[in-house]
C-alpha cells in the first residue's frame, strides 16, 4: 500500500516536473543545460513532454549525412498562423527543436544513436533567437555552445563503411547565416507546403497539417498548397526534384532577402529567370570558387558548371554551402549532374 | 554651480563606464572558442581588445553585434592566423552596423580575409590582410571586402596577395578608401557596382591591375557612378594575372594601371601613374554578353586630368584577356598611356555623345592616347585609330567630395 502510494506520488511529481518551462523560454538568457527547458521526459531527449509534437519535412537540408529529429512546441492556448509562401507565424513562446544525430550503424538502428546537438529556435517577445546545445559523451545532457563546437566522430553507413566526419555545431552567428531574412532570424523549414505530408504519430498516421489543426496549433490552412517534392524520390520529375533540393539547401541564402543577395544567383522555388538561376551566369565575387569555369550552369556540361564544382568541393574557400557541411553529398551530386547534362542547350 | 557640473559629469562618467565594457583576450590553445564567444557576447558600445601575438583559428570568425570595436595592437603585433582553417568561407565576417575594426592582421584565410555584408557604417582602420605564400591562385579572393554596405571607411590598411582584389568594395554607397597599400594582388583596389566613392592617397603597386572601377550586370545594385580616384600612386603593377579563370579580373592583363569599365561620372586626377607595362589607363565597355535590360555597359562622363604619367606600355601582356592583344594590334606595338575603346550605344555612334557624357582628358602632361572611332570602324577604307589627345581637352566639372556618416 505504501509502495503504491509512493508510486502514485512519483507519477504525480513527474507530471508536474515535466511540463515545458515557459518562463525559461521567454527569459533573457539561455540556460546552460538543455534539460532545464523540460521539453523531454527522458535524459536523452527522445520522449517529448506534453505539448511537444514531432514533425518532419518533405524536403530537407543536407547536414553531413546526419539524421534530424524535429519537434515543435506552441504554448497552450496560443496558435500559429498560416502565411503564404512562408513559415507559419508562430506565437511568442513557441520553440522549434531539432536534434542532429548519427546512427552508430545504419545497417542496424537498434545499436543506437550518437546524439550530436540539439538546436533551438525560440520565439521570444522581440524576435526569434537561435541557440545550440551539444551533447555530452554520456549522452545524458546537452550543454549550450554559443561559439559552436567541433565534433570529430564517425558512423557506419548502410554499406558497412566507416565514415569519419568533422561535424560542426554552428555558433549563433552561423545559425543566422542561413536563418536570416532581411537581417532577422527566422525559421526556414516549417512552411505549410513543406509540412504537407503524413507522419506516424504515437496515436496514428496523419497529415501533419491536419494533426496541427487537431492539436490546436493552427486554425486552418488553404486546401491546395503547392508543395516541394521529396528530392530522394527518383520516380518524380528530375527538374522538380532538383528545384526542391536547391530550394531547401540554397534558397534561404540565395534569395533577395538572404545573405547571398549580392551574388544575383537566386535558387529558391519561385525564381524563374534563367540568368538568376545560374544559366550562363558569370561569377561575381567567386574567387577560386569558380574552379576556372565561366558560368554557374552550362547546360549539357556539368563539369563546366560552377554550381556542381562548389557542391563537390570540401575546401572552405570553395565549397557551397559555406557552412554546415564538411562532406560531399554524393546522391545530390549525381542528381545535379544529370540535371545539368540533360538541361536544354539554349 | 561648479559643484552641479561636477556632479553631472560624474554621473555621465559612471553611466558610460557601466554601459560599455572592454574585454581583453590573449592568444591561447583555445583561441577559437574564446574569441568567437567574445564576439557573440559583446554588447553595443563594447571593445574587444586582442593582445599582441598570433591567434590561430580552425574556423571562420563572425560578428553580428552593432556598434562595437574590435582592435589589436598593430598589424605586425596582433595576427589572426587562418592557415589551418577547416571551415568558414572567410576569416572574419561582419554582418552588423557601425563596427570598427582596427590594428590587426588576418593571414592566410581559406576564402576572403575580412568580409562585411550589409553594414550601415563600417570602419576598417590600420588592418592588414595577407596571403603569406605570395601570389597564388589558391589564395582567397578578397582581402578587405565590404559589400552591400553604406558609409564604408577603409583607412591605412594593407592588402597583399588576394587572388581577386586586395581591397574590394562591392554594391555599396558612400565609400572612402585612403592611405592604404595594395600589393601583389590581382586587382589592387576595386570599386564595383558602387555609388559615391573617394579613393585617394593610396599606393597600388606590383598587382596585375592597380585600381579598377567596374560595373557588372545581373546584380541587385548596378549602374556604378560618382567615383573619384585622386592623389594615388599607381605604379609598377607587374604581377602576372593569377586569378582563377571565370572571374572578371581574370581578364585583366599584367601591367594595367587604372581601368574604368561601365561606370558613369568617374574623375581621375592628380595621380602618379607609371611603370604599368600594358597600359596606364584604360576606359572600356563591358564586353561580355548579357540579357540584362537595365544594364548600361558603356562608360560615360569620365574625366582624367592633372595626372603625372610615367613610362607605360613597355611590356604588354597579350596572353591575358583581350584588352592587351587588341590594343597591341591597333597601336602596332606602340601602346598609349590612355586607351578608350570608343564603343558607344548605336544612336550615339550616329548622332554623337551628349556634351556632359563626353570623355575629358586634360593636363596629363605628355601622356599618349589611343581610341577607336566607331563610325570609321564600321566603314571600309578608313583607319579607325585616333591618337589626338587634344580632341578631348575640355573643361573639368569636379565631382563633389564624398562625406560619410561617421560614428
Amino acid at each position: 500500500m505504501k509502495k503504491a502510494l509512493l508510486g502514485f506520488f512519483y507519477a504525480f511529481m513527474s507530471l508536474h516536473v515535466l511540463a515545458v518551462n515557459d518562463e525559461l523560454i521567454l527569459a533573457e538568457d539561455f540556460p546552460t543545460k538543455l534539460s532545464d527547458f523540460t521539453f523531454f521526459n527522458d535524459k536523452s531527449a527522445q520522449v517529448p513532454a506534453e505539448g511537444v509534437i514531432p514533425y518532419d519535412l518533405i524536403s530537407t537540408l543536407f547536414s553531413d549525412y546526419s539524421y534530424k529529429q524535429r519537434w515543435v512546441y506552441v504554448p497552450k492556448n496560443k496558435k500559429a498562423e498560416y502565411r503564404e509562401d512562408w513559415v507559419f507565424d508562430f506565437p511568442v513562446g513557441s520553440v522549434l527543436i531539432k536534434t542532429f544525430y548519427y546512427l552508430h550503424d545504419e545497417r542496424n538502428p537498434e545499436l543506437g544513436k550518437n546524439l550530436l546537438e540539439t538546436r533551438l529556435l525560440i520565439r521570444k517577445e522581440d524576435q526569434w533567437h537561435a541557440v545550440s546545445y551539444a551533447w555530452n559523451e554520456q549522452q545524458n545532457e546537452a550543454f549550450i555552445k554559443k561559439a559552436g563546437k567541433t565534433i570529430k566522430t564517425s558512423w557506419i553507413d548502410e554499406f558497412g563503411e566507416e565514415n569519419q566526419v568533422r561535424y560542426r555545431v554552428p555558433n549563433k552567428n552561423q545559425c543566422k547565416e542561413c536563418h536570416a531574412a532581411n537581417d532577422l532570424i527566422t525559421p526556414i523549414g516549417p512552411k505549410a507546403r513543406n509540412l504537407n505530408k503524413n507522419y506516424k504519430y504515437d496515436d496514428g498516421s496523419f497529415n501533419q497539417l491536419t494533426y496541427w489543426i487537431k492539436k490546436d496549433f493552427i486554425d486552418s490552412v488553404p486546401l491546395n498548397i503547392k508543395s516541394p517534392v521529396d528530392w530522394t524520390n527518383e520516380d518524380l520529375d528530375l527538374d522538380s526534384r532538383v528545384r526542391s533540393y536547391l530550394d531547401i539547401n540554397c534558397g534561404h541564402c540565395h534569395a533577395t532577402t538572404g545573405v547571398a543577395n549580392s551574388t544575383g544567383l537566386y535558387l529558391h522555388l519561385n525564381e524563374d529567370r534563367d540568368t538568376h538561376l545560374g544559366i550562363y551566369k558569370k561569377p561575381v565575387a567567386t574567387g577560386r570558387g569558380s574552379g576556372g569555369n565561366l558560368y554557374s550552369l552550362v547546360p549539357g556540361k556539368p563539369e563546366e558548371s560552377i554550381m556542381l564544382y562548389r557542391m563537390i568541393s570540401k575546401d572552405p574557400g570553395i565549397m557551397m554551402p559555406e557552412s554546415g557541411r564538411s562532406l560531399t553529398h554524393q546522391e545530390a551530386i549525381v542528381m545535379i549532374r544529370d540535371w545539368i547534362k540533360q538541361m536544354d542547350k539554349r | 554651480m561648479k559643484k552641479i557640473i561636477f556632479f553631472w559629469s560624474l554621473i555621465l562618467l559612471t553611466s558610460l563606464t557601466v554601459s560599455a565594457k572592454e574585454i581583453f583576450i590573449e592568444p591561447s590553445d583555445n583561441s577559437q572558442e574564446e574569441v568567437q564567444t567574445a564576439l557573440i557576447e559583446l554588447s553595443s558600445g563594447d571593445i574587444l581588445t586582442l593582445s599582441p601575438g598570433t591567434f590561430v583559428f580552425e574556423d571562420g570568425l563572425s560578428l553580428d553585434v552593432d556598434e562595437v570595436i574590435v582592435r589589436g595592437s598593430g598589424i605586425n603585433e596582433t595576427i589572426l592566423d587562418f592557415k589551418n582553417q577547416m571551415s568558414g568561407a572567410q576569416g572574419l565576417l561582419v554582418t552588423s552596423d557601425r563596427v570598427t575594426l582596427k590594428d590587426f592582421a588576418v593571414a592566410d584565410a581559406k576564402g576572403d580575409a575580412i568580409k562585411v555584408i550589409g553594414a550601415e557604417g563600417i570602419n576598417m582602420i590600420n588592418l592588414k590582410t595577407e596571403w603569406t605564400g605570395g601570389p597564388k591562385s589558391t589564395n582567397g579572393a578578397y582581402g578587405l571586402y565590404p559589400v552591400e554596405s553604406t558609409d564604408v571607411l577603409i583607412d591605412g590598411c594593407v592588402a597583399i596577395g588576394a587572388s581577386d582584389a586586395g581591397i574590394y568594395v562591392g554594391q555599396s554607397k558612400n565609400i572612402i578608401v585612403r592611405n592604404s597599400v595594395a600589393q601583389y594582388n590581382v586587382a589592387g583596389i576595386e570599386i564595383e557596382n558602387s555609388y559615391y566613392a573617394d579613393v585617394y592617397d593610396n599606393l597600388s603597386s606590383h598587382n596585375t591591375g592597380g585600381i579598377l572601377v567596374f560595373d557588372l550586370p545581373d546584380l541587385p545594385q548596378q549602374g556604378g557612378h560618382h567615383v573619384r580616384v585622386f592623389r594615388n600612386k599607381v605604379i609598377d603593377n607587374d604581377t602576372d594575372n593569377f586569378a582563377p579563370e571565370g572571374n572578371i579580373v581574370g581578364e585583366v592583363p599584367r601591367g594595367t594601371g587604372i581601368i574604368i569599365q561601365a561606370n558613369s561620372d568617374v574623375e581621375v586626377f592628380d595621380n602618379d601613374i607609371s611603370g604599368n607595362g600594358t597600359v596606364n589607363v584604360s576606359i572600356v565597355t563591358y564586353s561580355n554578353e548579357t540579357q540584362d535590360e537595365n544594364y548600361n555597359p558603356h562608360p560615360k562622363s569620365i574625366q582624367i586630368h592633372g595626372n603625372r604619367f610615367g613610362e607605360g606600355g613597355f611590356d604588354p601582356d597579350v596572353e591575358t584577356g583581350e584588352l592587351a592583344a587588341i590594343l597591341f594590334e591597333l597601336s602596332g606595338g606602340n601602346m598609349p598611356d590612355i586607351f578608350w575603346d570608343g564603343i558607344l550605344p548605336t544612336s550615339q555612334i550616329i548622332f554623337g555623345q551628349p556634351d556632359g557624357e563626353r570623355l575629358v582628358l586634360s593636363n596629363n602632361g605628355d601622356a599618349t592616347f589611343l581610341t577607336i572611332n566607331p563610325l570609321k570602324y564600321l566603314l571600309p577604307f578608313f583607319d579607325p585609330v585616333e591618337t589626338d589627345i587634344s580632341e578631348y581637352e575640355g573643361e573639368v566639372r569636379p565631382l563633389a567630395e564624398i562625406t560619410i556618416n561617421s560614428f
